[in-house]
């Protein structure tokens, strides 16, 4: 088990995020945990490709270490993960600075009903 | 109290559910499938004439995925500056 | 927004150019060494919020213009789809400038080697245009964040062509 003590650290993380995204009260600290959770996610799928004893998967001045590589194409997935995530963050944030502006306080217990 | 047991059954829950998920993944280093892989190394300076792997994977083996993803981040730029725009914009 | 101190000021002054340079590096090696157009326009746009940390919102306006961020941005998506059309005689996104002469199109030697400019076809294309257009895009993002959480700074310029 302690073999695969990245996929635990990659559990640890998403529980942490869950935890922060469901049971907080303070908008900002919803939004940081989400950026917990996508963060989570794009370790898992980097450490999917991980071969033992292999180097990064570039050719300019390889050296001994061109006999191995990672595997690739998780790294270009989480790539287009990352750049995801920041989209979302920013809208994320845009969207609270408006509530607060509207309705004058932080708190999700106060923002539940509907007002013109 | 009750905000306690709900609280600790739910990370429970995430925490089972999780814990059987990872169980099935591949040990750590061994990957499963990797003839794609092995030929994207083995012909990516021959075909895309780039020493970098994984740029080449990016922009010419699934550069559609590139385009959405150009997307995406155009689309929430737009977003953001439609949203805070002054009154008097009619 | 107020400019911080001296101190910050001049240690931004002096180290800020480093960044624009080593994020312009990142840009144009993408084809050899790690990084690309992503994460080379991440970097360019640090050396943005340097800027506007350590100097102030209202100088930051009185340097940058919001319609160029937007230029750029739209500058750089167009070029990016551009060269994937410009293949479509086999396929979209096909890389017709590899191993072809001209200015993208030097053979690499198999194996491990030292790498050189002037190879890669469209990748190298690309990563210039997705450079400018990361670069557009998160500038943009930061200008318009920061002017809607200071409202009193006077921003004269973008209204400037309005008379509706």
């Amino acid at each position: 088990m302690i073999g695969n003590f990245p996929y635990l650290v990659v559990g640890i993380l998403f529980v942490m995020g869950f935890i922060g995204l469901v049971f907080e009260r303070n908008l900002v600290k919803i939004a940081i945990a989400m950026s917990v959770i996508e963060a989570a996610t794009n370790l898992f799928i980097i450490t999917l490709g991980y071969r033992t004893g292999g180097s990064i998967p570039v050719w300019t001045m390889a050296g001994g270490g061109s006999s191995r590589m990672v595997l690739p194409t998780p790294q270009a997935l989480t790539l287009t993960a990352i750049v995801i995530g920041l989209a979302t963050t920013a809208l994320m944030l845009s969207f609270i600075m408006m509530i607060y502006r509207h309705y004058g306080s932080l708190d999700v217990r106060d923002i539940r009903r509907l007002r013109g | 109290m009750k905000a306690r047991i709900f609280f600790l059954i739910s990370i429970l829950v995430v925490g089972g559910l999780l814990w059987s998920g990872l169980q099935a993944v591949h040990p750590f280093g061994l990957p499963n499938g990797t003839p794609m892989d092995d030929y994207f190394i083995a012909n990516a300076q021959g075909e895309a004439a780039a020493n970098n792997v994984v740029t080449s994977i990016v922009f010419d083996y699934r550069g559609f995925d590139t385009l959405g993803e150009g997307a995406v981040l155009f689309t929430a730029v737009i977003s953001v500056a439609a949203l805070f725009r002054k009154r008097g914009h009619n | 927004m107020n400019p911080l101190s001296v101190v910050a000021r001049t240690v931004c002054n002096l180290f800020a150019w480093f960044l624009a340079i080593f994020g312009i590096y990142v840009i144009v090696h993408g084809h050899l060494t790690p990084g690309g157009g992503f994460q080379g326009g991440a970097v360019v746009a640090t050396f943005m919020a340097f800027l506007l940390v350590a100097h102030g919102g209202e100088k930051m306006q009185s340097w940058v213009r919001k319609d160029l961020f937007t230029l750029m941005e739209c500058f750089g998506l167009t070029l990016f789809i551009s060269a994937g059309l410009l293949g479509m005689s086999k396929t979209f996104f096909f890389n017709f400038l590899a191993k072809a002469g001209g200015v993208f199109g030097g053979v690499l030697p198999i194996g491990p080697n030292a790498g050189a400019l002037n190879t890669s076809g469209t990748i190298a294309l690309m990563n210039l245009s997705v450079g400018i257009e990361v670069v557009g895009g998160l500038s943009m993002i930061l200008l318009y964040m920061f002017s809607a959480a200071h409202p009193q700074e006077p921003m004269g310029r973008e209204e400037s062509g309005h008379d509706r």
